[in-house]
């Protein structure tokens, strides 16, 4: 019989709010991303002063992180157990153009490590002492139907036990987290529908591409 | 010794961080201010800009750059010649 994983939790953060398990557990009233992020960080009131060195894609993925696992009791797991699968549409581009800018007079060091986007998972792996397998993606917009069969396969060959998996999108004023906790007992099945679900719960893709 | 300090929290996004937090003496990097390797590249950017001071030396960095006194006296030997 073909293995089973589920959706343990899931974290969105759009729009200023931030929603676990689809309910709002904050939102903000500020009209700049770097304001509001700052604002979710101090409602968490963790003490993380990496977290102000992040650029805005790693702290949006850090901070959908930080409550997607909020009640993860990874104890129960090996650090090489846990992994991060991450995809996007626009890459690192946000910080690549920051970095471009700022190479006019002398190139930021800080700036230019946030040139890649897989360093949003390095942040998050880092907070979480997570060792497992980790890859970032690049789409055109949200895919779930790779999302759910690539994971359930590292999932299915005991690569991993747990991965967090998912989109975190940001350009410039726009930007979309959804995070997806997937293991081995839960409700909710993983699989391309329910994640669509979670993703856009009120829309079509084709209504609001890629955010 | 108070604006470099102060600059230092600046160059390195250090928000948490006051200047009076920061002792003459401390150690910037390990179990002190606990900067990074980053945060070295970050405060060779700040000499430059700021100071228009360049490391010759790359080797000198953990001694130039282990506290604020340190870095302060070696921005300070660079203005006098021969020092």
């Amino acid at each position: 019989m073909k293995n089973q994983y589920y959706i343990s939790a899931h974290c969105s953060i759009s729009d200023n709010i931030v929603r676990y398990n689809n309910e709002v557990v904050f939102a903000g009233t500020e009209n700049d991303i770097p304001g509001f992020f700052l604002s979710v960080y101090q409602h968490l009131g963790v003490k993380y002063p990496k977290f102000y060195k992040m650029d805005n894609l790693a702290k949006l993925g850090w901070l959908t992180a930080e409550v997607l696992l909020k009640d993860f009791d990874k104890a129960k797991y090996q650090p090489t157990d846990i992994g991060v699968v991450l995809t996007n549409a626009n890459s690192s581009l946000d910080a690549d153009k920051r970095y471009y800018d700022s190479m006019q007079e002398i190139a930021s060091p800080a700036l230019f490590v946030y040139t890649l986007p897989n360093i949003v998972i390095g942040e998050i792996c880092i907070r979480h002492h997570f060792k497992g397998e980790n890859a970032f993606y690049i789409f055109d917009r949200f895919n779930a139907d790779f999302i759910a069969s690539y994971v359930y396969n590292l999932l299915d060959i005991r690569q991993l036990n747990v991965c967090i998996c998912g989109w975190v999108e940001l350009l410039g004023d726009e930007y979309k987290a959804v995070l997806f906790l997937i293991e081995k007992d839960g409700v909710m099945p993983f699989k391309t529908e329910n994640i669509n679900k979670i993703y856009n719960p009120t829309q079509t893709l084709s209504e609001k591409e890629g955010f | 010794m108070a604006d470099l300090k102060e600059q230092i929290i600046e160059q390195l996004n250090l928000q948490d961080v006051k200047p009076e937090d920061i002792g003459d003496d401390q150690p910037l990097f390990g179990d002190g201010l606990g900067l990074d390797s980053i945060d070295a590249l970050e405060l060779i950017v700040l000499l430059q800009q700021k100071y228009k001071v360049k490391l010759s030396n790359a080797e000198d960095g953990p001694k130039i750059f282990r506290s604020v006194r340190t870095i302060a006296e070696f921005i300070e030997s660079t203005r006098i010649p021969n020092a």
